[in-house]
């Protein structure tokens, strides 16, 4: 990926929001990134459209996962300055607490990081961040340099 | 479940899992066919589900969303009646990438409903099934808001009892 490539060139980090900007599915379903130093926390912005349960109303599980995998991948894109972004090999997301309607965030933290795989945890909250309203863990392939 | 509850449960689910879904509507899912325990949908291709821009695959996310979507279909299914439910855990494989411009089809099997738990194996692919792009496995929490205790809840006959 080209921003990822240039970042690596110039040996800095890449910039999250260019990134995120750069993947249709995370703008589509609302993401954004709130950085503070090396603090990376995404923020994912409620809208009507990423609701999956409407009586309750609660997010869709769906959605949910898919912000906790994205999580992942910018925290692994940001630390492991790669030139293409990981890709997952699985994901085990445990819903703990229905997900109201306003915005949530995450942030991911890498358990372990190998030369070609990587163990990540991500974490989802709304109120209050000791209050899970999700949780995942996963495997993603970073592509070796020599390989890429 | 007989053939004609099917067909009624099947315009029902379309209804209430779908149409009434925003997110399934915003990703434009569209259910297929269905039996007893068993669902089909689709995902057309579109380019906002791009999570690869280099290669224009799309998002595991989406693969995601799709496979616990169409997992709580299953579960539905199975059940002697619609009742609230909820995902208590979901683990997705993920074998190739989904190729670019092609439609995604899921499947999802509910094998195994006990008193509180109902349990679902999914597959997302293309055209074959036996070549997958991802498949899962996932549990759901039944009548996810009921107030009655499990058991007088299966006593009433509102869940299946636990077998074996």
């Amino acid at each position: 990926m080209e921003l990822l490539k240039q970042a690596r060139e110039a040996g800095t980090k890449v910039d999250l929001n260019a990134l995120i900007d750069a993947i249709p599915y995370a703008k589509f379903i609302g993401m954004e990134v709130d950085q503070k130093g090396t603090e990376i926390t995404t923020v994912l912005r409620f809208d009507h459209k990423i609701i999956g349960n409407p009586v309750l109303p609660a997010l869709h599980g769906g959605v949910i996962g898919s912000f906790l995998e994205t999580t992942a991948i910018l925290q692994l894109a940001y630390e492991t300055g790669g030139e293409v972004l990981p890709k997952p090999i699985d994901l085990t997301i445990d819903y703990l607490r229905s997900g109201k309607p306003q915005d949530t965030f995450a942030r991911a933290r890498i358990t372990k990081h190998g030369r070609r795989v990587a163990n990540v945890h991500v974490e989802a909250w709304q109120d209050e961040h000791t209050k899970a309203i999700a949780a995942a863990h996963g495997h993603f392939l970073l592509k070796p340099p020599e390989e890429t | 479940m007989d053939d004609k509850t099917i067909k009624e449960n099947l315009g029902l689910m379309r209804d209430v899992l779908i149409s009434h879904v925003p997110f399934a509507k915003a990703i434009g899912m569209e259910i297929l066919d269905a039996k007893e325990g068993e669902a089909w949908m689709r995902v057309p291709y579109d380019d906002k589900l791009i999570g690869n821009p280099d290669t224009g695959v799309i998002h595991g996310g989406v693969i995601t969303s799709a496979l616990d979507n169409i997992s709580g279909v299953a579960v539905q299914l199975s059940l002697p009646e619609r009742m609230a439910i909820a995902t208590l855990d979901l683990r997705i494989d993920y074998m190739k990438p989904a190729t670019p411009k092609l439609d995604l089809t899921t499947h999802a099997h509910c094998y195994k409903v006990t008193r509180n738990i109902a349990f679902v194996r999914g597959t997302a692919y293309h055209d074959d099934i036996s070549d997958p792009i991802a498949t899962s496995v996932g549990a759901f929490m039944l009548a996810a808001n009921r107030s009655m205790s499990p058991g007088d809840a299966a006593e009433a006959g509102l869940i299946k009892k636990a077998e074996g």
